[in-house]
């Protein structure tokens, strides 16, 4: 991963490091570095979730996670972005996404880290099923 | 009428209800993003149940009154739940 690079975006199926994603948005005109992890809780709606599994449409979600990390760019003063998003089969406690801003001052790194993630889970094409131990379920598919 | 054969791709919860992860489906020539969805609904009543059906065209999402061609790579869009 080239830390030169003012946005980074990953879709995986491999586990994600959130040192990574600080190292890849250091940077000397940034006196503040956001982090956001996603984890996998083990419950939902007082029913027990034994393991959650990802499916994306990779080369669209790719897509529009850049196109988060640009809009990002355009609304607050960031100096570096990182947008990683795990794929596949995530046990309880795994890092399901991971999203770093780093900016100058703190407030903007706030709002970005916060705008990217809340925007990422309406628009960016990945699904999660949860697994119970009598079932599963396609989250949100559903009103 | 002339037709044209659609390559859909099918994930989540439209995965699971048209029971393949891609499609071939006929529509008229000329048809546009919601005339497929109306008409996979027809096919599929379980699409019907979910809370949003968006059609995604070339990697974006399509446009209301988008028409659709042979040569597009269409996805059947769910109600997305990353993060």
């Amino acid at each position: 991963m080239n830390s030169d690079e003012k946005i980074s975006i990953l879709l995986t199926d491999d586990p994600l490091s959130v040192d990574t994603a600080l190292k890849v948005t250091q940077s000397n005109r940034a006196g503040a570095i956001d982090i956001f992890v996603g984890t996998v809780r083990n419950n939902t709606q007082q029913r027990s979730v034994e393991r959650l599994d990802f499916e994306a449409y990779h080369t669209m979600a790719v897509k529009e996670m850049e196109k988060l990390a640009n809009q990002a760019c355009e609304r607050w003063p960031v100096e570096k972005i990182a947008i990683y998003h795990r794929n596949g089969t995530l046990q309880i406690g795994d890092i399901a996404v991971v999203i770093a801003v780093s900016t100058p001052h703190r407030q903007a790194a706030f709002e970005a880290c916060k705008f990217v993630i809340d925007t990422l889970k309406q628009t960016v094409p990945i699904w999660k099923k949860e697994i119970f131990d009598d079932g599963e379920v396609w989250v949100s598919a559903h009103p | 009428m002339r037709t044209m054969e659609l390559n859909i791709l099918l994930f989540g919860i439209t995965k699971d209800i048209v029971g393949q992860q891609k499609l071939r489906y006929e529509m008229p020539e000329g048809a546009t993003v919601p005339d497929l969805v109306d008409d996979l609904k027809k096919s599929y009543p379980k699409l019907h149940d979910l809370d949003s059906v968006l059609v995604a065209v070339n990697n974006e999402y399509g446009q209301k009154q988008q028409v659709l061609h042979e040569s597009d790579e269409i996805a059947l869009i769910p109600p997305v739940s990353g993060g």
